[in-house]
C-alpha cells in the first residue's frame, strides 16, 4: 500500500488565469480515502484557495459530482485504492461552464428543473376526509426507479447532445419529468407534454445511454427519455383522433 | 488605489473531440458510422431492382458485378459492418422500450437484448432459405 498518491486538479481562478490550468498535490493514502476526502485534506492542509462543492458525504445529496480519470463520479463515492497507483486526473463535470476550480454552473440545470414542475399536481381537488392516495405496486414501479434521482448531473456530464446544445433539456430533468408522468396520482402530464415535444425536449436525444451507465442512483434516464419519444410521438398522431385534437 | 476585480467569467470547455474522450463514445460512433454500411447495401440492393427493370442484360450485369472479388470484398465488410450494428442497437434496445412485463413480472435488459437476436437470427435464417430454396 501507498504512503501517497498524486491528484491533478484542473484549476480555473478567473481573476488570475484566462483558461483552466492543471494542479498536481500529494496527499497522504489510506485504504478507506475517497476522492473527496483526498480534495478536503488539499483544501485543509496544503492549499485552502481551492474550491469544490460537496456536503452530505453519503452519496445522497448529489454536490460533489466531477470528472475523475475522465468519468462522470460522485467524488464520495469514489475511492482512491480503486485508482492506484495514480495520479488521479480530477475536473470539473463536463459539458458544464467553470465557475471556479471544480464548480460548474448549475443555474440553468436549476431552471430546467422548475419548469417541468417536478412535484405532483392533483388531478382534481381532493380533501383530508377522502384519506391517502391507494396505488397498487404495479403503479409504485412505473416511476419508483426515476425518483431516485438526487439531481447530481453525472448524467449531463455523460451526455454529448448536452455538450453540444445547452439547451437540451438533458436526462436527469427528463427522467424526472417521467417520474411525474408516470404516476398515477399526477394529472400534469398534458402540461409537461409540451416541454417533451420539442426540439430540446425528447428529440435532442440520440439514444448514446451513457447517461444511464454513470447514474450513480440506477435511475436509467435514457429509459425516461427514450419511453417519452414514443409517448411524444403518440401524442403528435393522436391528436387527429381525439376530440381534443383541434382545439391545439 | 485602483484596484479592480473582475467579474467571474464562467470557462465554458470546448467540445471539438468530444467522441474520443471516452470509449463509450467510440462504441456509439461506431453504431453511427455502421449505419452508412446499411445505407450502401441499401443502395446496393436498389440498384439492382433498378438494373432488373432494364431488362435481361442490364440484370446479368448487375449479377456479373456482384461477383467481382472486389464485390465479394466490400460484403464482408458490409456484413462485418451491419453485425456491428445490429449489435450496437440490441445493447441499447433495453433503455429505448417502455416497461414490458409478462406474467406479471418486469421483462429485464438480457431478455430484450436475446430476443432481438433470436428475431435476426430466425428472419436471416428464413431470407437464406428462400434464396437457397426458390425455384428457378
Amino acid at each position: 500500500m501507498p504512503e501517497s498518491i498524486e491528484l491533478q486538479v484542473l484549476r480555473y481562478r478567473p481573476e488570475q488565469e484566462s483558461e483552466p490550468v492543471w494542479q498536481s498535490y500529494i496527499v497522504p493514502f489510506t485504504e478507506d480515502m475517497s476522492v473527496l476526502q483526498g480534495l478536503q485534506h488539499i483544501k485543509d492542509d496544503v492549499d485552502g484557495t481551492l474550491g469544490f462543492r460537496w456536503s452530505c458525504r453519503m452519496a445522497i445529496c448529489g454536490s460533489c459530482g466531477m470528472m475523475v480519470n475522465g468519468k462522470p463520479e460522485l467524488s464520495c463515492k469514489t475511492f482512491l485504492r480503486d485508482l492506484l497507483p495514480g495520479p488521479v486526473r480530477i475536473e470539473a463535470l463536463a459539458h458544464f461552464p467553470i465557475e471556479r476550480d471544480l464548480i460548474v454552473s448549475v443555474e440553468p440545470f436549476v431552471k430546467k428543473l422548475e419548469g417541468i414542475k417536478p412535484y405532483i399536481i392533483p388531478k382534481e381537488p381532493r380533501s383530508l376526509e377522502q384519506g391517502e392516495y391507494l396505488q397498487t405496486p404495479h403503479q409504485l414501479e412505473q416511476f419508483e426507479q426515476y425518483s431516485g434521482c438526487i439531481n447530481c448531473m453525472l448524467c449531463y456530464a455523460a451526455c454529448p447532445q448536452f455538450g453540444l446544445d445547452p439547451e437540451f433539456t438533458g436526462p436527469g430533468v427528463l427522467a424526472l419529468l417521467h417520474r411525474y408522468n408516470a404516476d398515477s396520482r399526477d394529472g400534469g402530464r398534458e402540461e409537461r407534454m409540451q416541454i417533451v415535444n420539442t426540439e430540446e425536449g425528447v428529440w435532442s436525444c440520440t439514444a448514446v445511454g451513457y447517461c444511464s451507465e454513470v447514474c450513480p442512483k440506477h435511475v436509467d434516464p435514457a429509459n425516461a427519455v427514450n419511453q417519452n419519444k414514443v409517448n411524444s410521438a403518440k401524442d403528435y398522431f393522436l391528436r387527429f383522433l381525439s376530440p381534443k385534437g383541434a382545439q391545439r | 488605489m485602483n484596484h479592480h476585480r473582475h467579474a467571474a467569467q464562467p470557462y465554458v470547455r470546448p467540445m471539438q473531440g468530444w467522441w474520443r474522450r471516452d470509449p463509450f463514445f467510440v462504441r456509439y460512433m461506431g453504431r453511427e458510422a455502421t449505419a452508412l454500411a446499411v445505407l450502401a447495401y441499401a443502395v446496393i440492393l436498389a440498384v439492382g431492382l433498378v438494373r432488373l427493370a432494364q431488362g435481361e442484360a442490364a440484370w446479368n450485369g448487375w449479377v456479373d458485378a456482384l461477383r467481382s472479388p472486389w464485390s465479394i470484398l466490400l460484403h464482408l465488410v458490409l456484413l462485418a459492418s451491419m453485425v456491428i450494428h445490429a449489435h450496437s442497437w440490441f445493447e441499447i434496445m433495453p433503455k429505448t422500450m417502455p416497461m414490458m412485463y409478462l406474467r406479471g413480472e418486469r421483462v429485464g435488459a438480457p431478455a430484450i437484448r436475446r430476443t432481438g437476436w433470436i428475431a435476426t437470427v430466425i428472419v436471416t435464417l428464413a431470407v437464406l432459405a428462400l434464396a437457397a430454396w426458390w425455384p428457378r
